[in-house]
């Protein structure tokens, strides 16, 4: 019996709110109308749910997501770190407790008024005079704000590479082109060109532009995750997990990993690419669609390379609009990505991958069997393969 | 006024940033392998000694990577700054600010030369391009 995850979980049930820059309500109300979504899309009731895994950084807390919604006794919760780079390490984990028999239905979610309440994006130290400990090599320097962390990295890419922010920006052009055909997408009905990216402003000079950065939304989302015999027997068709990864490497941190011989790479996801390739027996090619992490427009093209989808330096020619968009060899984020539709922590392209799987979406790839799926970069991340067997 | 937002010290980097007030930028050295490592941390990863010592950097660099931030905007940066990741000749790597110099003038591999800022709350190694490079 091979020592892996591949097809003993899968993905039966999907809901989320709806995204927003102002929920009007408390983050625990969102994760518990997630899960609920969630759990009416598989056909399921809370009184099924024994398991629970959410994010380090989530504020609800398990056993008030579990009294509101009814759900009497929990076997399994865990969290996982890293933020964003946990996105498809919450599956991972609750893949391996139903795997295991530690709990037979397990809820995942992310739930945050990332937009109206605490933002990421560097208010909060506005008024601030000390620095908390991770930031203590950067702040001082007015390295405050996850752009500006990951556009020192995407830098170094650009001068090793020849990587320009042209190249970034078509990034930009395919997820705004998918949100356009998305209603649920803030973005929706509003495509850009390259002209408009490269119109917008600095926001990291000469990396990042506005139009490079993801949205900052208020929503929830939430999946849940049990085994292939009995999703099979539910209301949807599964998505079944062909391979779940995290991935750390040497000398890495939260978001600042500059001090490795290579700072141009993101190493952490060749550990996880490396995993879901030896776990599925897949190769690039057997992908039909993907979900890249797009928190920032530079890291989806060196997720590519260290995917394997191109060789190494090579994502500035391999990233095409045409390619990448719905038609092209190899769609992403289809549903507008982190950038198009919304920013929920990238639990939102994971849900779109389970609706590739399903043939859903609303922009449907035809033909999906393998959608891969990956988690925030620049940190400790994670990555999924979903199969539709 | 001139501030920085301070770091908050703990026992793993407080003798870092004392000897900056002293005017000293130091690297710390593995005393079981002599290796050097920045961010300071507790223990080595080649060897997992946890004694160490330090030595002075010499302060001479090079311009690893760069960028300028530009929104949002902090009370206690011009309009532009320059953040500077700084590979020193002792091998590691620093992030500081690069001063002194026009930004449109900074590339990636610039000679750079440290120099200690007393600001009013903290001292902070900061770089200018290095004079007779
Ligand atoms: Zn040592």
């Amino acid at each position: 019996m091979s020592r892996s995850l591949a097809g003993k979980a899968a993905i039966a049930g999907i809901g989320q709110t709806e995204f927003s820059k102002a929920s009007g309500r408390s983050e625990l109300q969102l994760a518990c109308e997630s899960i609920k979504s969630a759990l009416d899309d598989a056909g399921l009731a809370p009184r099924d749910v024994d398991g629970m895994v959410t994010f380090t950084m989530d504020s609800s807390e398990e056993c008030e997501v579990a009294r509101n919604l009814g759900i009497p006794a929990l076997r399994y919760f865990s969290r996982t770190t890293y933020g964003g780079g946990g996105s498809c390490a919450v599956v991972m984990h609750a893949a391996m407790a139903v795997a295991t028999g530690a709990a037979d239905v397990v809820v995942c979610w992310r739930a945050f008024n990332e937009r109206s309440g605490m933002r990421f994006g560097g208010a909060a130290m506005q008024g601030a005079s000390m620095l908390p400990p991770f930031l203590d090599m950067y702040g001082p320097y007015g390295l405050l704000t996850p752009a500006s962390w990951v556009a020192m990295q995407a830098r170094r890419y650009m001068h090793e590479y020849g990587a320009t922010n042209e190249h970034f920006g078509r990034i930009a052009v395919v997820d705004r082109k998918h949100a356009a055909n998305n209603p649920g997408a803030w973005f929706y009905q509003r495509p850009i060109t390259l002209e408009d990216h490269q119109s917008s402003r600095w926001i990291v000079e000469p990396v990042l532009r506005l139009l490079d950065c993801c949205q900052e939304s208020d929503g929830g989302v939430a999946v849940v995750v049990t085994t292939p015999e009995r999703a099979r027997d539910l209301k949807q068709k599964p998505a079944v997990i062909r391979a779940a990864a995290q991935g750390a490497y040497d000398d890495g941190e939260m978001c600042t990993s500059y001090y490795r011989d290579d700072v141009a790479g993101l190493p952490e996801m060749a550990v996880v690419g490396n995993k879901l390739w030896k776990d599925s027996g897949l190769k690039p090619s057997d992908i039909q669609t993907a979900f890249l992490y797009d928190h920032f427009t530079p890291f989806v093209l060196v997720q590519l390379e260290e995917l394997g989808f191109c060789k190494r330096g090579e994502a500035k020619d391999f990233a095409t609009v045409e390619r990448l968009s719905i038609g092209g060899e190899l769609p992403i984020n289809t549903s507008g990505g982190l950038l198009g539709e919304a920013y929920i922590h990238g639990m939102n392209g994971l849900t779109e991958c389970v609706r590739q799987i399903r043939g859903t979406s609303v922009n449907q790839v035809p033909g999906v069997e393998h959608a891969l799926v990956t988690a925030g970069t620049g940190c400790p991340t994670s990555g999924l393969i979903l199969g539709s067997s | 006024m001139s501030e920085r937002l301070a770091p908050t010290t703990t026992p793993d980097t407080k003798f870092f940033w004392d000897a900056l007030k002293d005017g000293k930028l130091l690297i710390q050295r593995c005393k079981g392998c002599q290796t050097l490592r920045h961010p300071p941390r507790p223990m080595c990863p080649r060897c997992n000694a946890l004694t160490w010592d330090t030595i002075e950097a010499s302060g001479k660099g090079e311009v690893y990577s760069f960028v300028l931030p530009r929104h949002p905007r902090w009370p206690w940066f011009d309009e532009t700054y320059v953040v500077a990741l700084v590979q020193l000749e002792e091998g590691v790597r620093i992030v500081s600010n690069l001063n002194d110099v026009d930004a449109a003038d900074v590339t990636i591999g610039m000679p750079v030369e440290a120099y200690v800022e007393h600001f009013d709350n903290v001292s902070l190694p900061q770089f200018r391009p290095r004079r007779n490079a």
